[in-house]
């Protein structure tokens, strides 16, 4: 192999174009499909209001991916730290703006979709902990002190966020990048540490949460004590989901959900409505899908032949772990609700183009798996 | 280039252990749905139908009342009200401008309307108008593209054909209160209504019927989607009367201008023909709903008007009551039908006199006679000989002092003394006067006129313990007695020469010049009656009184007079029919009471010729002919 086809300096679009894992390509169409479905049901057999959108947004998703599939993953790297910081300012103004503004307004408008900075935090978080891990040895990753930039890199947006307040968002940043810190080598004693020192804080932490985000722990610990109040959701989404059986009651009979009693069925409870209508099945199905994506995510990153493009690959495949066991598992209530979509499948734009911005930095990541970058971001000699 | 390949070997072991936990907690997911799905399956089933299948009740339409005949006397009405559903209008105001133009809606009315339409989710009908009349309701529905939102519901409402004659035997329906409302679940029905008095209450299960249901599947906000199953109810039987309802008509307009009761019977079979209780109320005012100023009318008049007096007016039966003293002292034998007492006017008791009505008194009276002129001294005498406790069974047999069984509430036993009663009752030993003072029916003495018609049909049919009913057949099946044609009575075990004594002595009543109701004798041979008046007196008449002669009734205050009695039979040979007539302060029972008892008679004999026999029964049949025959 010649060393320029190794730095594959110059590698034309068309070629990067065929370099795309289209096989993964049509592991997220096909997840797509099924949210389309599932959302052509949820509207009582319409495509409108939420299926065909949710089919053109993915199309537009789908060409943002592959455009930053193009860009060179040393571009991304370049502009890791500038994309961080202006995501931050973002995710400030908002929470500026939010506080002096309309109530809690976490978005700016950009016509099509609106721009959550928080969604694009935990793409921009993921690519500043890559670039400063990358530029650490095993022996610098070793050192505490080498440790405390990256953790205020987490913990000033995850500060932020938690003010709006989304308590999901937090935690989905804190534990992504502790997903980067395993990989990047951090010791296994030292999350030990933190663990061990988280547990001990929740009870200050406790006083610090909102009363509706204690109202919902507290709901979660004991949905049966408020059934039509808090506790509603969970109830509601367990019978759903346990009266669908094993086989499920067919496609457009789900009666939880066409009736109503299931809340918020289109976004963050879809896959309740999944498991009613094709039972243990039909959720076994789409967790194998998305078992898949996770491997090939893994495997993708695994490939690649720099620590940066590593990272990030594995970095977003840890954040699209988390939107599944998170939601999964909020709504078969074996964690409290905290309001994260099923990615792919869920109505909602901004997830989705986070998710799909996301893909399409693993994709890069894929594409330009032989380019080699020195621990300073240039090309290694 | 090195050290890189050692990052990546230590990122790849990190990486594999990453994806070792997220495929843990993956199956921690898969195992969660395991449970929820497999393993309590069944359960989430269970909650999800529950959830979404709601049983609705469907009100059984209530059995019909009919006479003896077939005809009916309550049955139910089509009620029609307008009904709002806002999501079907587009502008409520514009709705009710327009319905306004049809029917005029209030001010308060329209506040009403929009209050509770907000108040209900926009498909909860909201009621508009009840009880609308025909005309309106065509012009509402000729509108119908003008009014979008308002439709028209049909409902079933009680309605009482002939509310004042029958209120007291029908009773009446109403919503049901609080404490009822256990058992059956129609009753949680809103608006449901049962029986509260009257034949709508003793035959309310009956009538009511067996629920219906459907099962319909609502969403989460309760609106119904589509009916999954539906079971129609039972509707209620239908209840026939052994009422006739002509001669309950004429019966209660005979006595509609006193306080006053009658009972007309079969004195065969004990089927009540008219049972009337004046004044009355009309059922359908029950139904309907009483304001306050009507119920307290009715609650505080003098008259009584919510008591059914013929089973729960308690009177002493005063001269009606020799019979049954005569009949004691002939089983006694204290005397023979030829025995002879000699009337001054008055008999001597220790200190006391004891007065005849008549102040110069009747000479020699024998039974026939005394039943006849009504001497009083007579029975002074005979009760005297025979002793208040033999009287006492004397009246027991004849249906006095006890519950009859009439299938209708309230019916009260009235009272017959005995040594005993007083001893228990009023803890005094008895005296002989008071056996006197019962002898003329008077004293602690309460009777019923059903008691008193039940008395006279055991007297004149021949001494059978015939018991009074009011329900003849349910359903269409016959009730007994009488499903194989013949009742069943027991033999009370009178001698037939001593029944034929009273009854001739009855007939004599009537139709001899001496008697005391001849008056009212009945002209046409076919119809024939015997009777007995009584009159009681409500007050005590000091002696001062009866010095300077006894005041005239009518110069009394109305409280103050006395209760005019009557009863009687038709025709004197093979009675069929047994009145009593009470009329409260009426005055004379032979002035009073026993024309009454004279139109009633005839009414009930002319009916009975003149009807088409087809839908009288065989054993009716039989009876009315020979009924003719002996004319």
């Amino acid at each position: 192999m010649s060393r320029d086809f190794l730095n594959q300096p110059d590698l034309s679009l068309g070629k990067k174009l065929l370099h795309i894992h289209w096989f993964f390509v049509l592991l997220l169409c096909l997840t797509a499909s099924i949210g389309v479905a599932m959302l052509y049901s949820a509207a009582n057999g319409s495509m409108s209001p939420w299926a065909s959108r949710h089919a053109s947004r993915f199309a537009v998703g789908l060409i943002v991916m592959i455009s930053v599939a193009m860009v060179d993953i040393r571009i991304w790297m370049r502009y890791a730290y500038g994309l961080y910081v202006l995501t931050l300012v973002l995710l400030a103004f908002v929470e500026i703006s939010g506080t002096i503004g309309m109530g809690a307004q976490r978005w700016i408008s950009f016509g099509y979709f609106n721009l959550q900075p928080s969604e694009l935090m935990k793409i921009a978080l993921v690519l500043a902990l890559a670039r400063y891990f990358h530029g650490g040895s095993i022996e610098d990753v070793g050192r505490p002190t080498f440790l405390i930039i990256p953790l205020l890199m987490i913990a000033l947006p995850s500060a932020l966020v938690l003010r709006q307040p989304d308590l999901g968002t937090a935690l989905m940043l804190i534990m992504a990048s502790g997903a980067i810190f395993f990989v990047a080598g951090v010791r296994i004693w030292k999350f030990t540490v933190v663990l061990l020192a988280g547990i001990s804080v929740m009870p200050v932490a406790w006083q610090f949460l909102r009363d509706y985000q204690k109202q919902r722990v507290l709901t979660f610990l004991e949905p049966e004590s408020d059934p039509l109040g808090a506790g509603y959701h969970i109830i509601q989404s367990k019978i759903a989901l346990g009266s669908g059986g094993v086989l499920g009651k067919g496609f457009m009979q789900g009666t939880q959900g066409h009736l109503r009693f299931l809340p918020e069925m289109q976004t963050d409870f879809i896959f309740t409505m999944l498991a009613e209508e094709f039972g243990m099945m039909g959720g076994i199905g789409l967790l194998g899908l998305y078992s898949l994506i996770l491997v090939y995510g893994v495997v993708l990153s695994l490939r690649s032949r720099n620590q940066f493009g590593r990272l990030v690959g594995l970095g977003i495949t840890a954040t699209f772990f988390l939107y599944v066991f998170i939601n999964i598992a909020m709504v078969m209530g074996m964690i409290p609700v905290v309001g994260v979509p099923l990615p792919l499948i869920s109505y909602g734009g901004t997830a989705l183009m986070t998710l799909l911005i996301g893909f399409g930095l693993l994709m890069s990541v894929w594409v330009h798996r032989d380019v080699m970058i020195g621990r300073r971001g240039g090309d290694e000699v | 280039m090195h050290r890189d390949s050692e990052r990546h070997k230590l990122f790849t072991r990190r990486a594999v252990m990453l994806a070792g936990g997220q495929a843990a907690l993956l199956s921690t997911l898969v195992g969660r749905m395991y449970y929820l799905q497999v393993v309590e399956a069944d359960r989430y089933r269970m909650l999800a139908d529950e959830n979404r299948i709601s049983l609705r009740l469907l009100a059984p339409p209530r059995g019909r009342i009919t006479d003896r005949f077939g005809n009916p006397v309550a049955d139910n009405q089509q009620n029609y009200r307008a009904l709002l559903i806002s999501e079907n209008t587009r502008d409520l105001d514009y709705t009710l401008d327009m319905l306004n133009q049809i029917i005029a809606i209030g001010p308060s009315e329209r506040k009403r309307i929009i209050r509770e339409v907000k108040r209900n989710r926009n498909f909860v009908p909201v009621t508009v108008r009840k009880n609308l009349n025909w005309k309106d309701v065509s012009r509402i529905e000729v509108n119908a593209p003008d009014l979008p939102g308002i439709l028209i519901d049909v409902g079933e409402s009680r309605h009482y054909l002939y509310g004042e004659e029958m209120a007291h035997i029908l009773g009446y329906v109403a919503s049901v209160s609080p404490g009822e409302a256990k058992g059956d679940p129609l009753l949680e029905l809103p608006g449901f209504r049962i029986g509260k008095a009257g034949i709508e209450k003793v035959h309310d299960l009956t009538l009511r019927g067996t629920g219906g249901s459907s099962q319909v599947e609502v969403n989460a906000f309760g609106r119904v989607i589509r009916e999954l199953d539906r079971k129609d109810g039972q509707p209620g039987a239908e209840v026939m009367l052994t009422i006739d309802l002509g001669l309950q008509q004429m019966v209660s307009k005979r006595l509609s201008d006193d306080s006053a009761a009658a009972v007309v019977m079969d004195v065969q079979n004990g089927d009540v023909l008219a049972m009337a209780s004046t004044p009355g109320f009309d059922s359908n005012a029950f139904n309907r709903g009483l304001d306050t100023a009507e119920w307290k009318e009715l609650l505080h008049n003098p008259k009584a008007p919510l008591t059914n007096k013929a089973i729960a007016g308690r009177y002493s039966p005063g001269s009606t009551f020799k019979m049954v003293v005569l009949l004691a002292a002939l089983e006694r034998g204290v005397i023979s039908p030829t025995t002879e007492v000699f009337c001054k006017g008055y008999i001597e008791l220790g200190d006391a006199k004891f007065h005849c009505w008549k102040k110069n008194g009747h000479g020699n009276v024998d039974a026939k006679s005394a039943i006849t002129q009504s001497c009083d001294v007579y029975f002074y005498e005979i009760a005297k000989r025979t002793g208040i406790d033999r009287i006492a069974a004397m009246a027991n047999r004849m249906g006095l002092g006890e519950k009859l069984g009439i299938d209708l509430p309230g019916e009260r036993s009235g009272l017959v003394p005995t040594k005993r009663w007083k001893r228990g009752a009023l803890d005094a030993s008895w005296h002989q006067g008071e056996t006197l003072i019962a002898g003329i029916g008077q004293g602690y003495l309460l009777v019923t006129p059903l008691q008193l018609a039940v008395m006279t049909a055991r007297l004149c049919n021949g001494g059978m313990a015939v018991k009074p009913r009011l329900t003849r057949a349910v359903g269409g099946l016959e009730v007994s007695p009488g499903n194989d044609g013949e009742p069943t009575f027991k033999s009370l075990n009178l001698p037939k020469a001593n029944l034929d004594l009273v009854v001739e002595a009855m007939s004599d009543v009537v139709n001899s010049p001496y008697g005391t109701a001849r008056r009212s004798k009945i002209d046409d041979p076919r119809f024939m009656m015997g009777g007995k008046t009584g009159t009681v007196q409500v007050r005590r008449i000091s002696r001062a009184e009866r010095d300077i002669g006894v005041i005239k009734n009518r110069d009394l205050p109305w409280k103050e007079r006395d209760h005019a009695l009557f009863v009687g039979f038709a025709p004197v040979e093979e009675p069929r029919y047994a009145v009593a007539v009470v009329v409260e302060h009426g005055g004379g029972g032979s002035s009073v009471a026993a024309p009454i008892a004279r139109d009633i008679l005839t009414e009930a004999q002319q009916r009975q010729s003149a009807r088409p026999n087809k839908i009288l029964s065989d054993r009716e049949l039989k009876v009315s002919e020979t009924g003719i025959d002996a004319g």
